[in-house]
């Protein structure tokens, strides 16, 4: 056997590396006393490093320091669409923002488990579903009425524990070449029509998808909503993965219309250009499928900073917060005296269904209709 | 005929010489399992919330089992789908002269890297009804290609990123396997066929079993890709739980019982592992080539449709992202910051994982028992639990009873070796496996320590099992997902997370150059780990 592989020269340089960021990693502050861990052998040795980089040094990243001038949010809405919003914040407050980003529903259990110990001040979530669930544990607190009346009554709690940030609309996206609005049908049930053959498009694991389904079992009870899934369901409808390869695949001619979130349409023109022969069609009289969904905040019961957390709410409602969710991520503002893109018809005018946002959090009721219906 | 097992190679069973009750292991080994213990008692916790009723609602309901039912279709199809693609290729590229074969071995290792999120979605988006294939094929009146959607997608997906596991292993141990066994066969008027599957494959099973535990484990526990390929398995129904009735005790139910079917799968691998023990012989040289002649052919027709397949696509389709939305003026962010923290996490997880593997690999390997065996298979119990299970429990432990750690980066990467464990031990054992114990014992007889042997003895022979565990716990951490985004500390941000973000916003054009870049920096340690068998 050979001694001096020139595996065993690998081994040695992996092991040192390994070492030295151990050592670098569990460094303590030249202020603080010397004893460092010793040479790591298993497990433990993981333990202690970690009780010596907490102690001061949080980690390769900024230190976490809690108190007076830090904010610490939970968000569900991506950093590629509310990183700018913080940042915003944070210049214009002078307050540390630290975010985790996350699944909506992912970070309401995270909150959950960490019980009165989780560090967050300020949940943001996508869908007012996970905020009811939350509010149903308890772990939301009350906001002030004059950061209540900013918004209009639907899209907040009745008990005033969540707020609406910004508002989003289900809509029939349709191809321009093939359709003119006449063509469009005033109802969402409409679609389950023969005509509508092999011409529609959805994506059925989509949040908002469920949402609007969650609504239509609200509004129309169970069976009407099971009715409307296999009468869809019946027009072999074409599956996409999400709402933006939905709209594209109206625009490509693939089907005539599709069931997605207004803001996609943006989305797709801004890639590819105004001439795209795809438009937003709203449904009409309070209709389940002219659904105003909102995006929206809370404060945990839990927080450290509450302080902070309403001045952050205030914030998202200012009129420099709302102009830019209606700018860049083409949602609907919710306060008033916020221009909005001209393509886009004014919240008021749209005959939304009269649902209370806080009851949409019966997903699970709605995943088992899914599954039911073979839609899933 | 078959070879008497005696003689060329050395089969030993059993008797070991024990110098002394290796306290030195089992207070390491100790610690280990109490670590995989933890999320095991968080579910049983959560899952005893609702009482026994709860429990016996959930588990006998006629849904439950039926989904349980996919689940194994799934794993079970993906694994013999991923051995019947792996073992053919890891043989080509050890033992032929295929022309290339070390940028064969290197490519066809390579779609582990893979995150299962990216290659499900680019999957659909390349081979969906109207995909782009389809796009292409169009101008030969192909209208429509079939539903990619449910089990056929799910197991393709699945087996074309998952693959490299028993590819890798096998690969390794073709390499390192003593070829006097075979060329005794062939001398004594076996054919090739016969000597390969009478006397190659026999010696090969343990290294592929041990890739196929991976495999199938990974299909139980894999989300990503059932749900974008909209297969209702049971990981998927877990994460449903989690995503919609935010009542965590259905959840851990079925958690449990997954963790029950993993129990039931080591079960099974521990019946078909087999007793023998394969060492070398003292004079390792390197294993003879077989001439493929005419068979070049259909070889290259093999590894080229599996990287094709697997690697090309994917990567084709992302540099297709990128160059339309460089195109189109998106900007190219920086992304330093991610990929530091990516690769300083994934080298601090692989560092943990295999010093915390390798006295359990000792133990399995060296002192075998029912409490050594028992130790090695409890290290499974974190693999197999999804990602946000795992998380999720870590949270509850780390918020509640260790606040000092929560949220650091300490957590996160105990959090990783939790997960991934099992990759370094089951690689570090078939490194141990084809060191001769008689060594170590010479150099104990000679007045070394224990401690000693094991650091200047047993970890230099067995360094190729070494790397082959670090580099797959650093592949593997490089792109996990649900944990770094719950556990990591506040505004950490890694390459996969920066992925996720994009593709959460269907920014495809922004995820590519992420993803891109996650795949090339795992590419080095790959190709690291397969050059370097070839040195051997």
């Amino acid at each position: 056997m050979r001694l001096y592989s020139p595996g065993r020269l690998w081994v040695l340089v992996a092991l040192l590396a390994f070492t030295m960021l151990v050592a670098a990693c569990g460094e303590p502050p030249p202020d603080q006393a010397s004893q460092k861990g010793g040479q790591a052998d298993g497990a433990p040795s993981g333990e202690s490093t970690m009780e010596e980089t907490t102690s001061e040094e949080t980690t390769a990243q900024e230190p976490l320091t809690p108190g007076e001038d830090s904010l610490v949010v939970y968000s569900g809405r991506s950093e590629e669409l509310v990183g700018p919003v913080f940042e915003q914040f944070e210049e214009r407050s002078g307050i540390d923002v630290q975010v985790r980003y996350g699944e909506t529903a992912e970070l309401a259990a995270t909150i959950i488990e960490e019980g009165e110990n989780s560090p967050a001040d300020l949940f943001f979530a996508q869908d007012p579903g996970a905020l009811g669930a939350l509010d149903d544990e308890g772990r939301l607190t009350e906001l002030p009425d004059e950061v209540l009346d900013r918004v209009p009554a639907p899209f907040r709690a009745d008990d005033g524990d969540w707020i609406g940030t910004s508002g989003r609309a289900r809509v029939v996206a349709y191809n321009t070449e093939e359709l003119s609005e006449g063509d469009l049908p005033d109802s969402i049930f409409d679609f389950t029509d023969p005509e509508w053959e092999g011409r529609i498009g959805w994506a059925p694991t989509n949040g908002s998808f469920q949402a609007f389904v969650t609504a239509l079992r609200v509004l129309e009870g169970e069976d009407r909503a099971g009715e409307w899934l296999e009468g869809v369901q019946a027009n072999n409808p074409m599956v996409y993965p999400d709402n933006l390869t939905a709209v594209e695949g109206v625009a490509s001619g693939e089907v005539d219309v599709a069931f997605v979130n207004h803001y996609y349409l943006f989305q797709v023109i801004e890639e590819q250009g105004e001439d795209i022969p795809v438009r937003n069609y709203y449904l009409k009289d309070g209709d389940p499928g002219a659904l105003v969904l909102a995006a929206g905040a809370g404060i945990l019961d839990s927080a450290e900073n509450p302080q902070a957390a309403e001045e952050f709410l205030e914030y998202t409602l200012s009129e420099e917060a709302q102009q830019y969710f209606a700018d860049e991520t083409h949602e609907y503002p919710l306060i008033k005296g916020v221009e909005i893109d001209e393509e886009l018809p004014p919240l008021s005018e749209i005959q939304s269904p009269k649902v209370d946002l806080s009851n949409l959090d019966d997903l699970g009721g709605t995943l088992n209709l899914l599954q039911e219906t073979g839609v899933l | 005929m078959t070879v008497p097992p005696g003689g060329l190679t050395e089969r030993v069973r059993g008797g070991r010489v024990r110098h002394r009750s290796p306290l030195l292991l089992w207070g390491p080994a100790a610690v280990v399992v109490t670590a995989m213990l933890l999320p095991l008692a968080y579910l049983v916790v959560r899952a005893l919330e609702g009482g026994w009723e709860k429990v016996a609602e959930v588990v006998f309901d006629g849904e439950t089992l039926a989904v349980l039912g996919r689940s194994v279709l799934l794993a079970g199809t993906v694994t013999a789908a991923s051995v019947a693609i792996a073992v053919p290729l890891a043989w080509l590229t050890a033992r032929t002269d295929l022309p290339g074969r070390t940028v064969w071995a290197v490519l066809a290792a390579l779609p582990l890297v893979v995150p299962s999120y990216v290659g499900g979605f680019v999957l659909v988006s390349a081979l969906g009804p109207r995909g782009m294939l389809q796009g292409f094929l169009e101008p030969l009146g192909v209208e429509r290609l079939p539903e990619i959607y449910g089990f056929p997608g799910a197991a393709l997906a699945l087996t074309l990123f998952t693959y490299p596991y028993v590819f890798l292993t096998a690969r390794g141990a073709l390499r390192r396997m003593d070829p006097a066994m075979e060329e005794a066969a062939r001398s004594l008027g076996s054919g090739a066929w016969e000597t390969f599957f009478r006397v190659t494959l026999p010696q090969l099973r343990p290294a592929v079993m041990a890739g196929a535990l991976l495999v199938a484990l990974y299909a139980l526990s894999d989300f990503g890709v059932v749900s974008l390929l909209q297969y209702d398995s049971f990981s998927a129904e877990i994460y449903l739980q989690y995503r919609s009735a935010f009542d965590r005790t259905p959840a851990a139910i079925l958690a449990l019982m997954l963790v029950v079917l993993t129990i039931a799968v080591l079960l099974v691998e521990g019946r078909t592992r087999g007793r023998g023990r394969y060492h070398g012989s003292s004079v390792a040289r390197p294993p003879s080539t077989v001439t493929l002649g005419r068979w070049r052919w259909p070889a290259l027709l093999l590894c080229g449709g599996v990287v094709v397949l697997a690697l090309a696509a994917p990567v084709g389709v992302l540099v297709y992202w990128l160059v339309r939305g460089l195109a189109e003026g998106e900007p190219l962010r920086p992304l330093w910051t991610a990929a530091w923290s990516s690769v300083y996490a994934s080298v601090l997880a692989a560092g943990l994982t295999v010093l915390a593997a390798f006295p359990v690999a000792i133990l399995s390997v060296r002192f075998r028992g029912k409490a050594s065996g028992l130790v090695e298979r409890t290290t499974y119990l974190g693999y197999a639990l999804p990602g946000i299970v795992l998380a999720l429990s870590l949270v509850y432990f780390g918020a509640n009873y260790a606040p000092w750690a929560y949220q650091t980066l300490g957590l996160l990467v105990f959090a990783y070796a939790v997960h991934f464990l099992p990759q370094a031990v089951g690689a570090i054992r078939s490194g141990l496996l084809q060191v001769r114990p008689s060594v170590e014992e010479a150099a104990r007889g000679l007045g070394r320590g224990p401690l000693r042997v094991a650091a200047t003895v047993t970890a230099p022979l067995a360094s190729a099992g070494i790397t082959a565990g670090a580099a797959l716990v650093f592949l593997t951490t490089m792109k996990e997902l649900p944990a770094t985004l719950l556990l990591g500390p506040t505004g950490f941000e890694t390459l996969a997370t920066r992925i996720w973000s994009a593709t959460s916003e269907a920014f495809f054009a922004r995820a590519a150059a992420p993803a891109l870049l996650l795949i090339l920096l795992s590419a080095v340690p790959m190709y690291l780990l397969v050059i370097r068998e070839r040195v051997k």
